[in-house]
């Protein structure tokens, strides 16, 4: 490579960056694309039945006021989204606000069964439909922080998340290939959990692989970073429940 | 011996036809325990489901040992010849000797 080329080199991955996210089913391979659409093989799915029970579960279940779990069409395709109250919310925050508030029961707690079940019925219902998150108004100011976060070099190995989902997409890193990382597929079921599992925590798994600072699940940190993810994903369809490596 | 119901996922052709063959897919929740015992765990017992058998129609049609090499939320899949409407039925035992078991009805035309 010649010196000139290498001084373009910021310049071209800056126009591609902000052009060229794609979703992430086309970066998986293609056993794991197919499972994913296929709710006879894919484990996601006994989550899935679980949150559809939930849904309908309880002395004052989600039903009772929401009707059938399809009323939740396009919602998931929404979060995170800034409450009335000035919070900003994800699909999990949303959930467990209505079990406290609404319901009248403990909230499930992140990363719990029921939660992540809960999410996953409804995420479901989104699944297909464009990313639609709002980011002006009251989330203005979220999507900022969120947006810093991404672009600001992190941990030991002092990366940002852009130098691997921008920079690097496409390429293998450890037997997988790095995607645009987008939050679309989540919550989803990782063949290395063995489980089901929030963005979240998948997050946490990319702060630990730069060696930098884990936040708990719903932190600050990773409810805005999830919202400048959803801002990168407009328009990509949801992909939850996904399956992951 | 009695038997418990257990999460699982279990996918038929809606109808078949005598003679035909079809694909029985099968999902089952299950953390498939296999006592790792390393540095940074807690060392559990182990606990999987180390037997699949399926009856259809009253004959047992296939049966599989599984190891604790499998993962958690095992999914397997086999084919049997469709004979006569009847339930399939799978029982699942787990190590202690808990059973568990799901049925499906597989409808010949």
């Amino acid at each position: 490579m010649t010196g000139a080329w290498r001084g373009l080199l910021p310049l071209t991955a800056l126009l591609l960056g902000g052009a060229d996210v794609r979703p992430t089913q086309e970066y998986l391979s293609p056993e794991i694309r197919e499972a994913q659409e296929d709710p006879s093989r894919h484990p996601g799915w006994l989550w899935v039945e679980e949150g559809e029970a939930l849904w309908r579960a309880g002395e004052k279940p989600c039903a009772s006021c929401h009707g059938g779990i399809a009323g939740m069409t396009g919602v998931a395709a929404r979060y995170p989204a800034v409450a009335s109250d000035g919070e900003l919310l994800d699909l999990e925050g949303r959930i467990e606000r209505c079990r406290t508030q609404h319901q009248g029961e403990a909230s499930f707690g992140r990363e719990s069964e029921a939660l992540l079940a809960l999410t996953a019925a409804i995420a479901l219902q989104s699944r297909g439909m464009p990313v639609a998150v709002a980011t002006d108004g009251p989330a203005a100011p979220f999507l900022e922080e969120g947006r810093r976060f991404y672009q600001t070099r992190q941990g030991q190995l002092n990366l940002s998340c852009g130098q691997c989902h921008d920079d690097n997409a496409g390429r293998r890193l450890r037997g997988d290939v790095i995607s645009n990382g987008l939050g679309t597929g989540y919550p989803a079921y990782r063949l290395e959990w063995n489980t089901m599992g929030s963005l979240h925590r998948r997050l946490r798994a990319c702060s630990l692989g730069v060696r930098a600072e884990q936040f708990p699940p719903g932190s600050r940190e990773y409810l805005t970073l999830e919202l400048f993810l959803a801002s990168r994903a407009k328009g990509l369809p949801i992909e939850a429940p996904g399956l992951r490596r | 011996m009695p038997t418990l119901p257990i999460t699982a996922r279990i996918t038929l052709p809606p109808s078949a036809q005598r003679g035909e063959v079809v694909t029985v897919r099968v999902l089952v929740r299950h953390p498939m325990e296999r006592a790792v015992d390393a540095p940074g765990l807690t060392p559990l017992p182990r606990k999987i489901l180390h037997t699949l058998r399926v009856t259809y129609a009253g004959e047992e049609v296939f049966r599989m040992a599984l190891s604790p090499g499998i993962a958690a939320n095992p999914y397997l899949e086999f084919t049997t010849v469709a004979t006569e409407t009847g339930d399939l039925v799978f029982t699942w035992e787990e190590d202690g000797g808990t059973l568990y078991q799901r049925e499906a009805r597989l409808v010949v035309t």
